[in-house]
């Protein structure tokens, strides 16, 4: 096959946005196939429903690029889900305002979100563990812990101002009435609660700004940078003066704090602590990096290809909750796209070479 | 070289890559005992030429004779059938393995077990390789030892001992010498002689020209995919190889800055 | 190039003593050792851990395990990875047990049921194994995700055909094969084989003793027979080839692909083995999601025996040792009253250190 300059152009820039066009295929298919598709409502449950993934894709970029894997995410996730839920339960009984609990809570979480990472970062990178053996058995770990920690029954006694913010959305429309900010409007009729607009749940829209800020360091920071080169060829890095080491325990720990976050979301969202938060959601993160255009090899991907993995994911699945079909079709359709996704990265440079 | 019929003849070879042409018509002979350089600059051809030969790709165009009868060279199997054999630059040697593995790499000596089931008969390839290894001279301490644990000198030894007890009649090395410390060179340089004594053809591809005109017997140098030169060693030095290689006109230029 | 403090190690080993190089031996074989700290350190923790009941409930419950196991070790050692096996068990446990249901409410013997479910079950599993290879060799997709896409299948279809609830009323000559074992022993009666005694009274069936369950049997011959296949034969060479040096594989003419093909089929006829000996020791057949750790477990242990994730090395053997490792400590930890999460931390701590210690010992050389 012979194509134009032009041809070839075009060809190439379909290659690399394809994952884009198949999300907007699902999107039509969805929206041709039962009703209410383009909704703001659903438009927003789709986000939401895709918040774990994509919080716990964030950090798998990373690593992923970095030519490493980071299977402990899920458990790690759900180790700080308890945890959080632990610090809220505990400073409340000490007396503390749901807020300082709260706030303390989440700080702590954060922090302390790290330390997986770190770990799992010092294997790898000083200790030449294979990342599928250290983060595995850091999966084991977590696991272990937190079920320990919680005694394997969910944490509850939450404070309600978790799941209003959890559950909460940035911003009411009520025709009529006009906007409000936080919380809705008092005193609603039922047919008012009917018409009335959320927008923006606050839990997507703080994933999506942290997620947007790595975003930023992943593309445009001397970090970043020495990510993509560590991905590349970790030898020439280290010989260019990279330090290798430090970064790829920063990689893990960013792994980790997006698993610890995520965690502390879920918490938000569902008012309880699970040790088990996490476990569903393990491999889909990589499978959302993946199918957004990162290699297992390393050296390539972006967050943007990421998110858009995510959704490719959230759409389906809502996609399938809101028409009623059963979910375990849903695994064999994420395992198709999946493999079709790699085929394809493959595949494309060949086609695209041919039409020289 | 007298009356004598080539073993190896390539005629026309034409090899594209897309819209490059890797190879444009050529065309070399090599006799039977004869140590052949094959030369050239960065992206001339050799790798291409060579894989051709060995099975690794197909020529567009042109035809190869082997032993003075048309062979069509599909892949690497049917090379190594017809007696050609490949050194590559990598070795291709399992690290995992150990010396008499890979020596019978893919071509395992097998033995009945109970009579009936297949199974590697391991004796038999320690002794051949033993074998092998004597006849070529060459030290190694046991051969159960895994090519990870080896030297690169000892690496390669090992890599020519397979090609050899294959009964090559045609070898082929790419850049033999080249992550080799002086010793193990000269080492190397001098298995090719006994070699070549032997009656084994021989084409070598390699930067380090000292080395090639100390071995080999004629040289073929290609520039951009064409052949621009063949010489007997003895009747060239260097220079003209080199103002062969890049084009006589820089040659001219860098001793005209000197 | 391993890094500097190895590097050293194996300079240093050319010169070691006798004494030394045991201690190396000793270093590169620490799971046995391990295995035999282990069973000491049980033996007080826990009650009654040296008895023949716990060797049977550590044998039991590895069953699955030592099957997966098997099948992963080849898949690892060309440097690949099956993560799709534990559904695909589950998968075949499903498929198999709904055959002999079926069959048997439509009046089937139990004896055109049974055989029927499990070669059907059997056949079939070599089907993911069969996609999984044409997807890594054929079409290059990394094994990872090749096999994660086809979790992600199993998965699905599994939970399409058992709907989330286990498969029941099976024949229930199912419990019998399943739980049979190969000798009975009453004290008092001697021996019977193959059934109990025919004229076994309620109160003896206490003393009753069964001696090498079918199962244990099945898949100790399975195991003996495919090391021998890694070990001996001209196949299983390859498998190692092509774990060290695919394009050297290749290049030597080995005919890598159809290897590569047939390494995922063995993995997946051990899963769905695993399935259809899960049917019929239980009964029923079931797919849950919990599936799912189990092959993480498997290739844990594959690891801890001595194998690495970038191929080339490996065993049968050492694979059933670091199985045998992780049910022991699972039985031992189950005996010894310790809360049973513990041993999730137990198990990561041992692969991480498994593969610690395996860069820090070096090859043995030969002189």
């Amino acid at each position: 096959m012979v194509l134009s300059e032009k041809g070839r152009e075009r060809l190439y820039l379909l290659g690399k946005s394809w994952i884009f066009l198949f999300l907007l295929g699902e999107a039509v298919i969805f929206s041709f196939i039962g009703t209410g598709f383009f909704s703001a409502k659903n438009f927003q449950n789709i986000l939401v429903a895709s918040t774990t993934i994509l919080l716990l894709a964030a950090g798998e970029t990373f690593v992923i690029i970095t030519g490493g894997i980071d299977l402990s995410v899920g458990f790690v996730m759900g180790l700080f889900c308890v945890i959080s839920a632990k610090i809220i339960v505990s400073l409340q009984a000490l007396g503390f305002s749901p807020v300082v609990s709260l706030v303390v809570s989440i700080a702590g979480t954060l922090l302390l979100g790290l330390l997986p990472g770190l770990l799992n970062g010092v294997l790898v990178a000083k200790l030449r563990v294979p990342p599928f053996i250290a983060t595995f058995g850091m999966y084991g770990i977590a696991y272990g812990l937190s079920e320990i920690l919680c005694n394997n029954v969910p944490i509850a006694g939450l404070p309600s101002l978790v799941g209003f913010i959890g559950n909460g959305y940035l911003l009411y429309y009520l025709p009529g009435r006009g906007f409000t900010w936080f919380a809705p409007p008092e005193g609603l009729g039922r047919g008012e609660v009917r018409a009335l607009l959320a927008l923006f749940p606050n839990v997507f829209l703080f994933a999506i700004l942290v997620v947007l800020i790595f975003a930023f360091i992943l593309s445009r920071t001397q970090f970043g940078q020495h990510v993509y080169a560590i991905g590349g060829n970790i030898d020439a890095a280290r010989r260019a003066g990279i330090p290798v080491e430090r970064d790829l325990i920063r990689v893990y720990m960013i792994s980790s704090f997006f698993a610890a976050l995520s965690g502390v979301m879920y918490t938000l969202r569902f008012v309880t602590g699970r040790a088990d938060a996490g476990s569903a959601r393990m491999l889909d993160s990589v499978v959302a990096v993946v199918i957004g255009g990162a290699s297992l090899y390393g050296g390539t991907g972006n967050m943007i290809g990421s998110i858009i993995g995510t959704l490719v994911i959230g759409v389906l699945e809502t996609g399938m909750v809101n028409l009623g079909l059963p979910t375990y079709n849903k695994y064999v359709y994420v395992g198709v796209i999946l493999v079709l996704a790699v085929l394809i990265d493959q595949f494309f440079p060949e086609m695209v070479r041919k039409g020289e | 070289m007298n009356e004598r019929k080539p073993l190896l003849e390539v005629k026309n070879i034409v090899k594209r890559f897309g819209g490059l042409v890797a190879l444009n018509r050529v065309s070399m002979e090599v006799y039977p005992g004869e140590v052949v350089g094959l030369l050239g600059d960065n992206g001339a051809g050799k790798s291409t030429l060579i894989k051709i030969v060995s099975g690794v790709y197909r020529a567009d165009e042109g035809e190869i004779f082997f032993d003075g009868k048309e062979v069509k060279i599909t892949s690497p199997m049917e090379a190594l059938k017809l007696g050609i054999e490949t050194i590559y630059q990598d070795l291709a040697l399992a690290e995992n393995l150990n010396v008499y593995s890979n020596i019978f790499l893919g071509r395992e000596k097998l033995k009945k077990a109970l009579g009936l089931i297949p199974v590697l008969d391991h004796d038999y390839m320690l002794q051949e390789s033993h074998k092998v290894l004597n006849r070529l001279g060459i030290e190694i301490p046991s051969l159960k030892n895994k090519i990870k644990n080896l030297s690169g000198g000892q690496r390669q030894s090992v890599a020519i001992s397979r090609s050899i007890y294959w009964n090559a009649r045609l070898l082929i090395m790419d850049e033999p010498t080249a992550a080799l410390g002086v010793a193990e060179q000269r080492k190397v340089l001098n298995l090719v002689r006994t070699l070549s004594e032997q009656g084994v053809s021989i084409i070598i591809i390699s930067h380090q020209l000292y080395d090639v005109f100390q071995v080999a017997h004629r040289l073929v140098v290609l520039r951009r995919g064409e052949k621009v030169g063949e010489r007997l060693t003895r009747e060239t030095n260097p220079d003209e190889i080199v103002s062969l290689m890049v084009g006589a006109e820089l040659v001219q230029e860098a001793r005209g800055r000197e | 190039m391993p890094p500097l403090f190895i590097r050293l190690r194996i300079m240093a080993y050319s010169h070691f003593g006798y004494g030394q190089r045991f201690a190396v031996q000793l270093g590169r074989n620490w799971v046995v050792l391990f295995l035999v700290i282990l069973v000491v350190l049980f033996s007080f923790t826990g009650r009654g851990f040296f008895s023949p009941k716990t060797l049977n409930n550590i044998l039991l419950t590895s069953s699955p395990a030592l099957l997966l196991a098997a099948g992963e070790t080849f898949v690892i050692i060309t440097g690949g990875i099956d993560l799709s096996v534990g559904f695909v068990r589950g998968l075949i446990s499903v498929i198999s047990a709904i055959i002999m249901r079926d069959l048997y409410a439509r009046g089937y013997s139990p004896s055109f049921c049974i055989p029927l479910g499990i070669v059907v079950g059997l056949a079939l599993g070599l089907l993911p194994g069969l996609i999984n290879g044409i997807l890594v060799a054929r079409f290059r997709v990394p094994p990872f995700i090749a096999t994660l896409g086809m979790y992600g299948v199993a998965n699905g279809f599994a939970l399409r055909f058992s709907k989330g609830f286990p498969i029941t009323f099976l024949p229930p000559e199912v419990g019998q094969i399943g739980n049979g074992f190969f000798a009975y022993f009453l004290p008092g009666r001697g021996l019977s084989f193959f059934a109990r005694h025919a004229d076994i009274v309620e109160g003896e069936m206490r003393n009753l003793i069964g001696i090498v369950p079918y199962a244990i049997v099945v898949v100790a011959v399975l195991l003996l027979i495919f090391a021998f296949i890694l070990s001996r034969t001209q196949f299983g060479q390859h498998v190692y080839a092509i774990g060290g040096n695919i394009d050297a594989a290749r290049r030597a003419g080995i005919p890598v692909e159809r290897d590569l093909i047939r390494v995922y089929m063995i993995s997946s006829f051990f899963a769905a083995l695993s399935g259809v000996m899960y049917t019929l020791i239980f009964s029923i057949g079931t797919h849950t999601q919990f599936s799912a750790s189990l092959e993480l477990f498997a290739i844990a242990a594959v690891v801890i025996g001595g194998a690495s994730l970038m191929g080339g090395k490996g065993s049968i053997g050492g694979t059933t040792l670091g199985v045998l490792v992780l049910a022991l400590l699972e039985i031992g930890f189950l005996m010894s009253g310790i809360l049973p999460f513990y041993r999730y931390i137990a198990v990561g701590t041992i692969l991480i250190f498994a593969v610690v210690i395996d860069q820090t010992f070096p090859e043995i050389i030969y002189e």
